[in-house]
């Protein structure tokens, strides 16, 4: 019991140690932040991307976020700021509230959904198949599918 | 010579036009057995003779075109907003596809290119044929009612005509903007080929799957034109755009990848109905979808519906296109529903683990990124819609939704050659899985000791390392299942013939080019993860350079050598020339430039990029200090970027290797055709 004890210790301590590993600074969190806003310059690319000569909204918006991450502002909190600021099109994506939850959420629940439904297909194929005599060959298409099996197969 | 371009487009609408009609009216007398005074069969004939002049006659319009450009004719408005005098001779011939009244006449020419080579392969299936002849032409007739009433490319400029033109857009000027647009199209027309037989093959209630087999080649053709073209793209946009990556989620950029996804749904999908009979409804509507998806990302290019760095200005012709798309639609709907009873499966799904399952799986999953990219280029208008609000939809959106779906789509790949077809045993899956599985691990290993930390996901909100992690396992699990498909044929050979293993490799895979081309080509697709993933770890850094003033990134040192100015009668520069150590050792001198084009008064980045397999250091010339003159330089340490494109060259290689004949089909081809010219029987063309 002592010995399971003292591994948990160990464990948590590793799990500890490995989690500060990737604990973020702020020049990641700028790097992180700087690559889910937008450039308002109107060249349609996100922050850290805008490769304009002297872009105004490049230093201006670069120059807030340092100073928001200077003053200890959390992620979610200056992206809410830039976006009452410059409106919602700021945020390279869009925040999982209200409507914009939707964007999230269909894609990921539609592949479930397509995945459950494919596996209940089958399952009611598998059902079907097995009470229903077998199907008649033609022998010209079994013929080509044999061509095909050759071509596909050893 | 824009009045004989006018003229030619008008004749080729005329041509076409009866290709659909005559077509149209011998397919249908033929069908109810109706007779008349010209027998169908001869008024489908010249049916198909229209159509073949039909190229000829949007070929004399191409040419046309051109031919403005290269004699500078600026009375031509096409000619006057996308050349100059002093455009260098390729770029004026681009100039064709860089607009939108151009690159709409290129899609009607490469339309009646595949429509001419069909046409003359009528031998094949000459009723199956004829069917897909009329729809084609059908297809050409939207395109070339475009061009003669929306969409004008020989529209003259009113008043005076202007000594020069306004020349091409910048950005256009790179050598693999010459190719990229008309890989691009071919793909994108190409699909139209493959549509056509299917819409054709569900009419007149066509037997089997023969359709398939002779629309095999046109479809892996189209799928690597459009390979090839959507990574040309990208290599642009890193070459070009100078931001220092290859792919944006840009809208345009979606609209390339959607047909894609599809088409390569198609191409896995058909193997199960030519060898089990299954899937006969999903393929058909795989193709029609695919067919649509191509319109709809040229609709979404050009009807300004979505807000895009290079899409083509908003103009009146998205209305045609939309209508366009809701006929097609509507036919294929109304066949589809009329015919659908042909379209009964032979045999069912037997088993959840199965060659069939993965390849369903496979295509649900293809399925669901294109659905994510479509949802996510068409959220903003939906969300403006809905909410009054429009948002932005880009990168973090698809890296955090497209890439686990990418993902889940490789795991599928090296599952899928592993499984048997109708059902696997346990037994078979745990033999197969063992050394896979084991290969992932100590790739798994081998990635966190090289300091791969995929738990920072956990800690940030950083999912790269997470995620190239993944792919890197994953990577490993594909290859060693491909190898070990490989491996176990050669080994079979190499016992029976005494060659050596690579030996009979290459003989395995000429006995059967379709099974190991398709191998080598998702070879190809892991070595190009590899490389996307290689994204996790990018580096970069900004600063002003004084005279021979270094800095460092990742193992190199960059001096600067010098910086100055050059001008020629197309565009001024600005440079600066760096000299690039490793270890104190100089490797190369690199020399980023910024362009300033007189004609279009634009300016552009060029990039200097040294690529090694490691990393690229890719540098931009962003600017001059006003204040001291000194460049503005922007560095980018981009590992494994090289892979990605050493990966669209295996995809090629892998294509072109399932586009061969078996050795042995074609050994034997060759020895009927012996036998048949001895007994001087005619025999006639094949796929």
């Amino acid at each position: 019991m002592r010995g399971v004890a003292r591994t948990g210790r160990v464990f948590a301590i590793c799990l500890v140690a490995v989690l500060a590993m990737g604990a973020s600074s702020n020049a990641a969190r700028f790097d992180d932040i700087g690559h889910k806003l937008m450039c308002t310059c109107g060249c349609g690319q996100v922050l850290l991307q805008c490769n304009h000569l002297g872009c105004p909204s490049l230093s201006r918006e670069t120059a807030e976020l340092q100073s928001d991450l200077a003053n200890g502002q959390s992620d979610n909190a200056i992206l809410i700021a830039f976006q009452n600021e410059y409106g919602p099109t700021v945020l390279a994506a869009p925040m999982f509230t209200k409507f914009n939850m939707i964007a999230w959420i269909m894609p990921p629940l539609l592949l479930l959904l397509g995945i459950a439904g494919t596996v209940m297909l089958v399952r009611r194929w598998r059902l079907r198949a097995a009470g229903m005599p077998p199907v008649e060959p033609d022998p010209e298409i079994e013929k080509m599918r044999e061509k095909i099996r050759k071509e596909t197969e050893e | 010579m824009p009045t004989f371009g006018s003229f030619a487009l008008l004749l080729a609408l005329a041509l076409s036009a009866y290709t659909l009609l005559a077509g149209g009216i011998a397919l249908r007398q033929i069908a109810v057995g109706a007779r008349s005074r010209v027998a169908p069969e001869r008024l489908a004939e010249t049916a198909r003779r229209a159509g073949i002049g039909t190229f000829a006659a949007t070929t004399a319009a191409a040419v046309a075109l051109v031919w403005c450009a290269f004699t500078n004719n600026f009375s031509v408005a096409y000619i006057l907003h996308h050349s100059n005098r002093a455009l260098p001779g390729p770029y004026k011939f681009a100039a064709l596809w860089s607009g939108q009244e151009g690159s709409l006449l290129l899609w009607a020419w490469l339309l009646a290119a595949y429509g001419f080579v069909l046409r003359l392969r009528h031998k094949v299936d000459v009723k199956l044929t004829a069917y897909a002849s009329t729809i084609l032409a059908g297809v050409q007739v939207f395109f070339l009612l475009l061009l003669n009433f929306a969409a004008m490319p020989f529209s003259l400029v009113s008043g005076p005509v202007p000594a020069d033109g306004f020349g091409l857009n910048p950005l256009l000027q790179y050598p693999e903007m010459v190719i990229h647009p008309p890989m691009l199209y071919l793909g994108y027309v190409g699909f139209a080929v493959p549509f056509a037989f299917a819409l054709g093959a569900l009419m007149m209630r066509y037997p089997g799957e023969k359709w398939i087999h002779i629309t095999r080649r046109w479809t892996m053709v189209t799928w690597l034109f459009l390979t090839c073209g959507i990574f040309l793209g990208m290599h642009w946009a890193y070459a070009v755009l100078g931001w220092g990556g290859y792919w944006g989620w840009d809208p345009v950029e979606n609209a390339s990848l959607m047909p894609w996804l599809t088409g390569t749904a198609f191409l896995h999908s058909v193997m199960m109905q030519e060898k089990r009979g299954m899937m006969k409804s999903w393929n058909v509507w795989l193709i029609f979808a695919t067919f649509m998806l191509a319109i709809f990302g040229t609709l979404l290019t050009r009807s300004g519906l979505v807000s895009s760095v290079h899409a083509f200005a908003q103009s009146p012709i998205g209305t045609w296109f939309w209508v366009f798309l809701i006929l097609v639609m509507s036919v294929c709907l109304f066949t589809y529903i009329l015919q659908r009873d042909h379209l009964k499966a032979d045999n069912k799904l037997e088993s959840l683990v199965s060659r069939e399952s993965s390849f369903l799986f496979n295509n649900l999953v293809l399925l669901a990124a294109c659905f994510t990219i479509l949802w996510g280029t068409l959220f903003p208008i939906l969300s403006e819609y809905v909410v009054g609000n429009k948002v932005t939809v880009s990168a973090p959106f698809y890296n955090r939704v497209a890439v686990p779906i990418g993902l889940f789509l490789l795991f599928l790949t090296a599952i899928g050659p592993l499984l048997a077809w109708r059902s696997s045993s346990f037994r078979s899956i745990r033999k197969n899985f063992v050394m896979p599985v084991i290969a992932a691990g100590v790739m798994g290993i081998v990635v966190i000791a090289a300091g791969v930390h995929p738990w920072e996901i956990f800690t940030t909100t950083h999912q790269g390392s997470f995620y190239a992690f993944v792919a890197y396992c994953l990577a490993a699990l594909v290859v060693t299942a491909i190898s070990s498909e490989f491996m176990r044929g050669a080994a079979v050979i190499s016992r029976n013939t005494g060659q050596n293993l690579f030996a009979s490799m290459v003989q395995l895979t000429r006995r059967n080019t379709r099974r190991y081309g398709g191998y080598i080509v998702h070879f190809g697709v892991v070595v190009i993860f590899i490389g996307i993933s290689g994204q996790a770890f990018n580096q970069t850094q900004e600063q002003e350079m004084a005279l021979h003033q270094s800095v460092h990134i990742g193992p190199y040192q960059v001096e600067c050598e010098g910086y100055s100015q050059d001008t020629n009668p197309n565009f001024d520069t600005e440079y600066a020339l760096l000299n690039v150590y490793r270890d104190g050792e100089l490797v190369t001198k690199m020399a980023p430039e910024r362009r300033f084009y007189n004609a279009s008064q634009q300016p552009l980045t060029v990039v200097s990029n040294h690529s090694t397999l490691a990393w690229d250091l890719y540098i931009i010339y962003a600017g001059k200090n006003p204040d001291t003159g000194q460049p503005i330089i922007r560095l980018f340490l981009n590992p494994l970027v090289a892979w990605i494109w050493i990966g669209v060259a295996i995809i090629v290689f892998g294509t072109a290797v399932a586009l061969v004949p078996n050795m042995t089909a074609a050994a034997a081809a060759s020895r009927v055709h012996a036998h048949a010219e001895a007994e001087a029987v005619t025999v006639q063309g094949g796929d």
